[in-house]
């Protein structure tokens, strides 16, 4: 493979890509080389500037300045079409597929040949795709009913359709269970077999080792740094992680006492399980509960589960399996239709979200722009909005803006929350920071039992592992915590038990260990099949 | 937090969002530029139409200038104020939470059918001051009965609440109508109108100003308290800017949709008695001033702020006052009035255009409404 890579001039090649949005410079004169045969990994925080980039190459967004060149010639990619005519195909993070389709309506959706469907001539080119990538897919299922795992081998069926040379994939793992992500590996091996570059987005740092024949380290919207693939065969592991994070990371990074920390926390971890004791005191039991579906989100039917003083419960599941609706439950946002909750071994079925939060019954949402904020009113305020009319913030309902103001200084400080003061509009901050005026708000005045949704979805590597450490903390200091993450590598590193629900049931719990993270996987996929059908 | 996690933050150069700003000067005065800049723009726009209509531009404001602010008839403009305040601010009440109250000619126009109908009778009956606060009252409490229907519906089956103020106010204007030519005729006249009232709201003293005035100046006062200090303008504020926030902190949606509809029709009513026993002392069918309909684009070039709203309405009620003769002296129609207004709504969405694209009118709207504006054109992930 080596010798083809080095003739003539490489695939696609990006020069100086610059791209400025209101305020931010999401890329700032990228190069990038992409060679047939390759893997070519694109690691960074969120918001170095990685979408972008490829939203250029898809043809999405029209850089400011820089060129393109693809085999050596200089080509303008001005619109998604201009992109698939050029052979440049994209796997998007979401899948694009329509759900009431079939796989093969779905992939020949784009098929501008002809007035009418030639279905002789699509399955002959599904079957000749689905050996080369030496996948089973069949024509006739609807894309509904497949599992995601195969949804992004259709996915990646369609992005080859029209012989695409150029494969993007964006964050493509990040919905995937672990045998997902085995199977994935393979298909890859297989495309670059046939001479297909392939531009990988991810943020895990052993994906990149794993998968990457090299590597582009973006960060702040300039390109860091790349590894090569002479570097990335001849050095250890270790050697090259330690690269990365200073690469990712610049000087911060030479400040940061414990870089073995932050490694830890771009990489996946076996768990090791603290181990709580059976005799601790169950904090919150959910008996039989149900609760209906809301629009396109499943709800939760007959969840039963214990949680104990002191533990971390990981919920795992595919998105969109009843996360909301048992975080939402607990929080008491939205009613139980049946089943009973208990905290410390009092019902609070009926209780309502205020009463729960005093009663240290807290949830950190998922949709921290949506529900956990209100982006117009100052962070000081937004601090308070699960106490509005109490005392001693408000008295005869009249605000004290003193009061509120100094005890937000106060929060602000204890838990970090990068503002340029309490009277900033809350919608001004970055997200980890508004992730942080939540964790202040759920975690101050005795919090018992936490619930936290997604707690580090989108957040920067370092908010992410402060996260991780407060919710440590809670439970070493005698609360407990149930963490709702779609994230597995997540859940395996800070979690004592793995929930897992699947078309809004639980359908096991797998102590934290070794073999963990393939039980949750199997207990993931197996637990949807049967009810795939119906 | 641990403290672990502290020293090593702090250890970092500090970097602060990008972003960040908080209302100051350059705000402020971006607020006022996008407030005055299209009645500006407007009344240029306008004076084209004059000159292209072959009348003098500067003539016909000087007209309404005279007519309106000078010799004492500003205090005609000042009478004109008082409904237009309690409607604006009734507006701005059910507006800051996202909820289209569009019902306010109904509502209007029952208060005013019910305070002409009783006024008569009562003013002679009971002392003069009772029989004016029964009367606002009563006004007050037929505007907030009427918004009970459409409230009821959006807080527990979240029925929109424009098609149902809408149909409320349609039905509401003829139900004032046959209560005009039914129980409240005049029967001394063929005409189908009330009988007048013989004894007007009080004049504040050495003007010809109505007391109503003072009463709207007091409600907006109130209403903007209310809105800016209080925990129930901050669960209205939530409940605007995202009805998944408000349930998140634990609000009750129904009760607040619903009091904020009371008070919404609440001071449309008042608003009601204030123009029947200060100005008209009398109603006949077919009246409907709309005022709501010529409020609302102030409404929102006030940025919902109740007290942001006075100079716009101030500024309307000079125009409308001395513009009826100033546009009959021109041999214009009155309707030219409503010309200049929708000239301003225009220039509000193109001054918005310009500051901001894309985002027309954006900033004229609480977050929540926002939202609801640019819905169609987002597409709604999963996970974002």
């Amino acid at each position: 493979m080596n010798a083809r890579n080095d003739t003539g001039a490489p695939l696609v090649e990006l020069l100086g890509i610059t791209k400025a949005f209101p305020g931010v410079l999401a890329n700032d004169g990228v190069d990038v080389t992409l060679r047939r045969g390759e893997v070519h990994c694109l690691l960074g925080e969120n918001g170095a500037g990685k979408s972008t980039l490829i939203g250029i190459l898809a043809g999405l967004i029209r850089p400011d300045a820089g060129t393109i060149r693809i085999e050596g010639v200089e080509t303008a990619i001005s619109s998604p079409r201009r992109a698939l005519e050029l052979g440049i195909g994209t796997v998007h993070q979401h899948s694009t597929l329509i759900p009431a389709l079939s796989v093969l309506e779905n992939l020949m959706l784009g098929d501008s040949r002809g007035v009418r469907l030639d279905r002789p001539r699509g399955e002959r080119r599904l079957a000749e795709l689905a050996a080369q990538l030496g996948v089973d897919i069949d024509p006739a299922t609807r894309a509904a009913d497949l599992s995601l795992g195969y949804q992004q081998q259709v996915e990646i069926v369609k992005a080859l359709w029209r012989g695409s040379r150029v494969l993007i994939l964006d964050e493509p793992t990040s919905m995937l269970t672990p045998q997902g992500v085995a199977e994935l590996a393979k298909v890859l091996v297989r495309l670059k077999a046939q001479g297909q570059a392939i531009i990988f987005i991810t943020h895990k740092l052993h994906e990149a080792l794993s998968l990457g024949d090299e590597i582009s380290i973006l960060r702040q919207g300039r390109l860091a740094g790349t590894i090569g693939r002479e570097a990335l065969r001849s050095r250890s592991q270790e050697e090259l992680r330690a690269e990365i994070v200073r690469i990712m990371f610049g000087d911060e990074a030479r400040a940061v006492a414990d870089v073995a920390e932050l490694q830890e926390e771009l990489d996946s971890v076996e768990g090791t399980a603290r181990t709580v004791a059976a005799e601790a005191e169950v904090v919150l039991e959910l008996r039989g509960v149900s609760s209906p579906r809301e629009g396109a989100e499943l709800g939760v039917e007959e969840v039963s589960l214990e949680l104990r003083e002191g533990e971390i419960l990981g919920v795992a599941g595919v998105d969109g399996n009843g996360q909301r609706a048992l975080a939402e439950v607990i929080a008491g946002q939205r009613p139980a239709s049946a089943g009973e909750l208990l905290l410390y071994g009092a019902p609070v079925t009926r209780t309502k979200v205020a009463r729960r939060q005093k009663l240290g019954l807290r949830y950190v949402t998922d949709d921290r722009l949506g529900e956990g904020i209100v982006g117009a009113l100052p962070v000081g305020l937004n601090l308070f909005l699960k106490r509005v009319g109490e005392r001693p913030y408000w008295r005869h309902g009249r605000i004290q803006r003193a009061v509120v103001d100094g005890r937000a200084t106060e929060l602000v400080r204890e838990f970090d929350v990068r503002t340029p003061s309490v009277t900033t509009r809350a919608a001004t901050l970055s997200g980890g920071n508004i992730q942080k005026v939540l964790l202040a708000r759920e975690l101050s005045f005795e919090p018992k039992v936490v619930v936290f949704h997604k707690p580090t979805y989108g957040l920067d590597v370092r908010t992410t592992a402060t996260v991780r450490e407060q919710i440590r903390s809670l439970a070493e200091g005698g609360g407990a915590a149930l963490v709702i993450s779609t994230d597995l590598d997540e859940l395996l590193e800070i979690c004592d038990r793995i929930a897992v629900l699947s078309r809004g049931r639980l359908v096991g719990v797998v102590p934290n260990g070794q073999g963990a993270a393939e039980r949750v996987g199997e207990l993931m996929v197996g637990g949807g099949a049967g009810l795939e059908a119906a | 937090m641990s403290t672990e996690t502290v020293t090593r933050e702090e250890a970092l150069p500090q970097r602060q969002p990008r972003r960040a700003r908080t209302v100051g000067a350059g705000r402020l005065l971006d607020l006022v530029l996008r407030s005055v800049v299209p009645v500006v723009l407007a009344l240029g726009a306008g004076a084209i139409l004059l000159l292209a209509l072959g009348r003098h531009p500067l003539a016909f404001y000087g007209d309404i200038w005279t007519n309106g602010v000078q010799n004492g008839a500003w205090q005609d403009s000042a009478i004109r104020m008082a409904p237009f305040l309690l409607i604006a601010a009734g507006l701005t009440v059910i507006f800051r939470a996202n909820i289209w109250n569009l019902g306010y000619n109904g509502q209007f126009l029952l208060g005013a059918a019910l305070v002409s109908g009783y006024g008569p009778r009562l003013v002679n009956e009971i002392p003069l001051w009772l029989a004016m606060a029964v009367l606002f009252l009563l006004a007050g409490a037929v505007g907030a009965l009427w918004t009970v229907v459409p409230a009821v519906l959006k807080a527990r089956y979240g029925t929109n609440e424009i098609i149902t103020t809408l149909m409320m106010s349609f039905i509401g204007i003829d139900l004032a109508s046959l209560l005009i030519k039914g129980p409240f005729h005049d029967s001394t006249t063929p005409l189908p109108q009330t009988a007048v009232l013989t004894k007007m709201l009080p004049s504040i003293p050495g003007t010809r100003i109505h007391v109503g005035l003072l009463v709207a100046f007091a409600a907006v006062l109130v209403v903007h308290y209310v809105l800016t200090r209080t925990a129930w303008g901050l669960r209205l504020q939530i409940l605007g800017s995202s009805p998944r926030a408000a349930r998140h902190f634990g609000i009750d949606l129904s009760r607040l949709i619903v009091v904020a509809f009371l008070a919404s029709g609440f001071l449309v009513g008042l608003a009601a008695a204030a123009d029947i026993l200060g100005l008209q002392g009398y109603i006949r069918t077919g009246w409907n001033p709309a005022y709501g309909d010529t409020i609302i684009p102030f409404v929102f070039l006030a940025r919902l702020n109740a007290l942001a709203v006075v100079p716009f309405i101030a500024f309307f009620s000079v125009v409308s006052t001395g513009g009826d003769i100033a546009a009959a002296d021109a041999n214009l129609s009155t309707n030219f009035l409503l010309v200049l207004v929708g000239l301003i709504l225009l220039f509000m969405t193109v001054i918005e255009y310009l500051g901001r694209r894309r985002d027309l009118g954006a900033s004229y709207l609480t977050p929540g409404l926002r939202q609801a504006l640019r819905a169609p054109l987002l597409r709604r992930g999963g996970a974002s």
